[in-house]
């Protein structure tokens, strides 16, 4: 009956647990967002809006940059006959598929320049909190620099020098983005490193590569897709709102962003120029929040 | 003659994976200017039987029972009540003066306004009547600490703040819940000395939370064992500690180290973990980590039964099976 | 205390000249001059005009020379707006968009902290679900869908009626101008206050001192007025550093949007007409105005929070 430990009153089972068993903690999360019903509408609905953006374009009878001389001059109401099923803006354009292809270029933008920032930021992140000492110093002075930048105005200034190219653009926001991320990276590497499942890994004779592999990976990809998916929305935010400006995309490409400054001026006669737009991009938007929400729940269900 | 006694109290909690029994059929009572000490391992629902009878439970726990004091049921007291009682009649004395002290606030105003609360008194003359129990405390030099913040002083000052706090009233109650647990042993000591003092000087009655046996002996006149929710022994101090009724006081009463045993190769120990309240072990809760369980304590779950005036047990064991 | 705000100081200085450094030369790398979309010059008059305006002289020389400017406060002529040094540019414009900012920063504190602390002590209820909401679309919603849907109802659809507001000037600030702006300016702003207040205040009520303080026999309110709330607000001081920041630097799609005056809709008109000075006076006042919030929020951080006077 003399077991080497005392039954201490803590006698809690201590939290590596969660950590060690890599696998199975996906299995979980992945049960708990699939609960999540407001996660899971989201999906689907941001699949969907996806879908209608990218296939709609061959179905929708006008391209975003057809002008129907017939109609041009004035905005007309949506009809079924002349096939502008949500009407036509001032230059003659179908609202519709001017939309859509706004969703194609908000979208694509989100991807591109998060992937961007995430290359950039995991990178960063990875090497300051795995290498340490003088290089993790030097790369977040560098971050907390940049953090007391107003980075709207980097943007702007960026995008004022290298004109209004699509690609410049969303290499500009990457640019901008990845600042959270390499934080978020290196606190996270930073943690794992010094948990003490590494050393019993190491200890019971793991190596190096299958320690990353099988215990870091896991967790840091768990908080990257989280941010990631807070990211996108940022990303496509600040693409919309650079083309309000002006700054941003440029006629006759259009984003959603450009056409609810479109609508803007116009919505005292044709609110539905401002509607349409703003529908899909507050949708969009509310759709990643609720998907980042769940994830960060499913991942992490103390943090609610 | 009681002047607070607990009836038949039962704990729920609402959790995610389910309800839980947190305390169940819990009967205590106090007589004035006694020490009851409630010993037992976290999760025994010590310390929630008491927050419970002061309306403290956490907003997901529900209970069931009766706490009389002075006449009066304060589990169906209305809040107005329970606010004139707490910390004026009866006080607690938690157990982490680290975080248990407004970090924002001077200690001295957190002393003052016990009495500017309950005895309605001027701030100044409040002030004063703190810096004069942070001597009695044994708090040095009690005029410049009161415009210090917690995080100021170290944990064995904080705790007698604390003491400080809840004696400023008068209380006839105090209930101090593992008062000792977060400081070193020297400090405890200090700590436990002080709280005896307490003990004798007021007529209070003192409720002792503890793990720790070293501290019951001590300073209880009385002692109740609780496990699982239930308590499942009870008696006077020295009754329960030479004579114990129970296999895991007797076990608890081994574990503790001596140091006039010689030759001990380990350190002895309880097999087995507490159990588990959202699936507890069927009949008696301690009868998986029982040497003396048999099947009808797999099959039936003993009752407190009254052995003489004061003492109770809750097994299905004669005491003298007991004594190997 | 004083150490503590000379160690921020110091590392606000060579932040600000970073910056500085860095928005003089990224604007020098931008292909094209001011000159450029002019029609085309002769080249005789295009070299009086670069000589002007100093561009013929090395770029290091013009570097110090606008450190130098900047020093006595002089951000340099404004390319575009002919007749205006930029400093006079933002002398006018920044009073307009420091008070359209602060009466935001008012009516987001005034409104989101005790929204915040409401929907905390009534967790789970009804109310905190509908604060909840309400903050939720707020912040998801951007600020340039909100400004025209808010001038939408209140200055067309309702501009018959007792709530009409007007929409697109300033009037020198008169009330019924700024009603809008500032209330399309504060709203994400309410949104994000109040969620942080209440998961901060959840967050403290579950605290081992605020048991301690209901322990003692205080009335609720009390404890958290008294107890609960300074600690609470401890990260909604962090985040209003930022936010003030944002807030004071003019937000330009309101400005755009409403047509006020301010040095935000400057910089927009700047950055359109690459109007480079212009634009490197706006950036470099505004990174200063944030390193100069972030250094008022470590000194109330300090006020909050007694343990970091002493690090």
């Amino acid at each position: 009956m003399s077991e080497v430990h005392i039954p201490t009153p803590n006698s809690q089972a201590l939290d590596y647990s969660a950590e060690v068993r890599g696998r199975s903690l996906w299995q979980d999360a992945l049960h708990r967002l699939i609960r999540n019903k407001a996660a899971l509408i989201s999906l689907l609905l941001l699949a969907l809006t996806a879908a209608v953006s990218i296939f709609g374009a061959y179905i929708v009878p006008y391209s975003y940059a057809e002008i129907d001389w017939e109609l041009i001059g004035v905005p007309t109401p949506a009809s079924i006959e002349n096939g502008h099923w949500l009407g036509t803006d001032s230059l003659g354009q179908d609202l519709l598929a001017r939309a859509l292809q706004g969703g194609r270029v908000s979208l694509s933008v989100g991807l591109l320049a998060t992937s961007v920032a995430l290359v950039i930021g995991v990178t960063v992140g990875a090497v300051a909190g795995f290498v340490g000492g003088r290089m993790d110093q030097i790369l977040m002075r560098f971050v907390d620099v940049m953090y007391s930048v107003p980075l709207m105005f980097f943007v702007i200034i960026l995008v004022v020098i290298f004109g209004r190219n699509f690609i410049l653009m969303f290499l500009a926001i990457g640019c901008v983005e990845w600042l959270t991320m390499s934080r978020i990276v290196r606190g996270q590497t930073l943690t794992l490193r010094n948990k003490e499942f590494i050393e019993a890994a190491r200890a019971a004779g793991g190596s190096t590569v299958s320690i990353i592999m099988r215990h870091i990976v896991p967790n840091v990809l768990g908080v990257v897709a989280v941010y990631v998916t807070l990211t996108i929305p940022q990303v496509i935010l600040l693409e919309s709102f650079l083309s309000f400006l002006g700054l941003g995309i440029q006629p006759p490409m259009t984003s959603w962003g450009a056409l609810i400054n479109e609508g803007a001026q116009e919505m005292e006669i044709t609110p539905r120029m401002l509607i349409v737009p703003a529908a899909f991009l507050t949708t969009t938007l509310f759709c990643f929040n609720f998907i980042g929400d769940g994830l960060r729940d499913a991942l992490d269900p103390k943090d609610r | 003659m009681s002047v607070f006694e607990i009836n038949d109290l039962n704990i729920r909690f609402d959790t995610p994976e389910g309800e839980v029994e947190a305390v169940s059929n819990v009967s205590l009572s106090l007589r004035k200017g006694e020490c009851l000490g409630i010993v037992g391992e976290s999760g025994s629902g010590k310390s929630q039987t008491f927050l419970a009878a002061m309306g403290l439970l956490a907003a997901n726990g529900s209970v069931e029972g009766e706490v009389v004091f002075d006449d009066t049921n304060l589990l169906k007291a209305d809040e107005a009540v329970l606010n004139g009682i707490r910390g004026n009649r009866i006080a607690m004395i938690f157990q982490d003066p680290m975080t248990s002290l407004t970090p924002h606030m001077h200690i001295g105003r957190q002393l003052s306004e016990v009495l500017v609360q309950h005895r309605q008194m001027d701030w100044s003359i409040a002030r004063e009547q703190a810096a004069e129990m942070m001597r009695r405390v044994y708090i040095p030099e009690p005029e410049q600490r009161m415009d210090m913040y917690p995080h100021e002083l170290s944990g064995g000052l904080r705790q007698r703040v604390m003491i400080a706090m809840a004696l400023l009233c008068q209380p006839e109650v105090v209930i101090a819940d593992e008062p000792t647990t977060a400081l070193d042993v020297t400090v405890q000591a200090q700590i436990l000395e002080l709280l005896r003092l307490v003990k004798d000087n007021n007529d209070s009655a003192v409720v002792m939370i503890t793990h720790d046996l070293g501290v019951i002996a001590g300073l209880a006149d009385r002692v109740a064992v609780m496990y699982g929710g239930r308590i499942v022994e009870e008696g006077d101090v020295r009754e329960v500690f030479y004579d114990p009724c129970h296999p895991y006081t007797k076990g608890l009463l081994t574990c503790m180290p001596r140091l006039d045993e010689s030759g001990i190769e380990a350190l002895r120990t309880i097999s087995g973990q507490p159990p588990n309240l959202q699936n507890p072990p069927s009949g008696c809760a301690f009868h998986p980590r029982c040497s003396f369980s048999s099947e009808r304590c797999r099959i039936e779950r003993p009752s407190l039964e009254v052995l003489a005036k004061g003492r109770r047990k809750a097994c299905h064991l004669e005491m003298l099976e007991l004594k190997q | 205390m004083p150490s503590y705000i000379i160690r921020r100081v110091m590392i606000a200085v060579p932040t600000l000249w970073v910056i500085v450094t860095a928005v003089f030369f990224l604007m020098r790398l931008a292909p094209g001059g001011p000159f450029d979309f002019e029609a085309a010059l002769p080249p005789e008059i295009e070299a009086n005009l670069r000589a002007a305006y100093n561009l013929d002289k090395s770029i290091w020389w013009q570097y110090l020379d606008y450190i130098n400017n900047l020093l006595h406060g002089d951000f340099g002529p404004s390319f575009k707006y002919k007749d205006f040094t930029v400093t006079e540019l933002i002398a006018q414009g920044f009073p307009v968009s420091l008070q359209n900012g602060l009466t935001a920063l008012l009516l987001a504190i005034a409104f989101g902290i005790p929204l915040g602390t409401i929907a905390a002590l009534r967790q789970n209820s009804a109310t905190d679900y509908s604060v909840m909401t309400f903050a939720m679309t707020g912040i998801v919603i951007p600020n340039f869908v909100i400004a025209p849907i808010l001038v939408l109802i209140f200055g067309i659809w309702l501009k018959d009626t007792l709530v009409a507001l007007p929409v697109a000037s300033w009037n020198d600030g008169a009330i019924p101008n700024r009603i809008l702006p500032a209330v399309c300016l504060a709203l994400p702003f309410v949104a994000y206050i109040a969620r942080i207040t209440r998961a901060s205040m959840i967050e403290v009520l579950r605290s081992n001192f605020i048991l301690t303080a209901r322990a003692k026999g205080l009335p609720y309110r009390l404890v958290v007025t008294r107890h609960a709330l300074k600690t609470a607000l401890i990260p909604v001081a962090t985040f209003l550093g930022p936010a003030t920041a944002f807030l004071l630097t003019g937000s330009m799609v309101i400005e755009t949007i409403f047509q006020l005056p301010g040095i935000g809709r400057y910089f927009v008109q700047g950055a359109l007409n690459r109007d480079y000075t212009l634009v490197m006076g706006v950036t470099v006042l505004s990174a200063s105005l944030v390193i100069v919030m972030n250094l008022v929020v470590d000194v109330v951080y300090g006020l909050l929070d007694p343990k970091v006077r002493y690090e």
